[in-house]
């Protein structure tokens, strides 16, 4: 392609396309921030590690149990 | 204490402040590669979530905006791998009673179409390069990549459009 039809496929996209050039924010997004820093992080329960350890030691101890493990999940 | 170090040392004073000095920046460049003002939106605050996430790995003497480009940058190719494959129609198109407008519109669609197919990686580089006409070296920052992968990336994608859409036109 040379650089006459780059110009010309250039132009027919930006018609169809038109560029957003410098849009404005139409509102503050702090508040919306802060909500999101407010919110309680997702905690995994105690016996929840637990089981993940028990089933990683399992699989690293009996391999034969991964199939059986992933049958599960 | 300078305002970035703070930041970088996890205060949220100062990230508030420096939230609110680059809130419009951030929303602009992802709005211009999503296209949707509502996603845009919802991204810009992923990625100053993000961004403050991750606060200890910024260096206070770096380019806190153009690492905030790529923090947007991957939030909002993100959202298109996960998104539909579309290019929102702007809303602003008069409406043409010219009996070419029908025409018009469908090559118009066409377009759309074929820019909504490419791989998320490309349309990034066509709708930031081509549409909006920002340099390729700032594309490349924003996606972490070279300036010259960025033209290859530009090659390929058009190369892509240019026959989707001759194959449109053959099907006519």
């Amino acid at each position: 392609m040379n650089d006459q039809e780059y110009e010309q496929f250039r132009k027919k996209l930006r018609g169809a396309i038109p560029p957003l050039g410098q849009p404005e924010l139409g509102r503050d997004l702090w508040p919306a921030m802060l909500a999101r820093l407010n919110k309680p992080r997702m905690r995994v329960a105690w016996y929840d590690w637990l089981l993940l350890s028990a089933a990683g030691l399992g699989a690293c101890f009996f391999p034969g149990l991964i199939p059986a493990l992933l049958y599960h999940l | 204490m300078d305002l970035l170090k703070r930041f970088a040392a996890g205060d949220l004073d100062a990230f508030e402040s420096l939230f609110r000095q680059y809130q419009c920046k951030v929303y602009c460049w992802i709005v211009r590669i999503v296209r949707d003002p509502a996603t845009a939106e919802d991204l810009t605050v992923e990625t100053l979530w993000r961004a403050y996430r991750a606060h200890a790995r910024f260096h206070p003497d770096g380019n806190f905006e153009g690492w905030l480009r790529r923090i947007g940058t991957n939030a909002a190719l993100d959202h298109l791998r996960t998104a539909r494959a579309h290019v929102p129609l702007p809303e602003d198109f008069p409406a043409d009673s010219r009996p070419d407008a029908a025409e018009q519109r469908e090559s118009r669609m066409a377009i759309h179409s074929a820019l909504g197919s490419l791989p998320p990686q490309l349309r990034v580089v066509v709708q930031l390069g081509l549409i909006e006409e920002e340099p390729y070296r700032t594309i490349g920052e924003a996606l972490g990549i070279s300036e010259s992968a960025v033209k290859l990336r530009m090659f390929r994608a058009v190369r892509i459009l240019r026959k989707k859409l001759h194959d449109w036109d053959v099907r006519r």
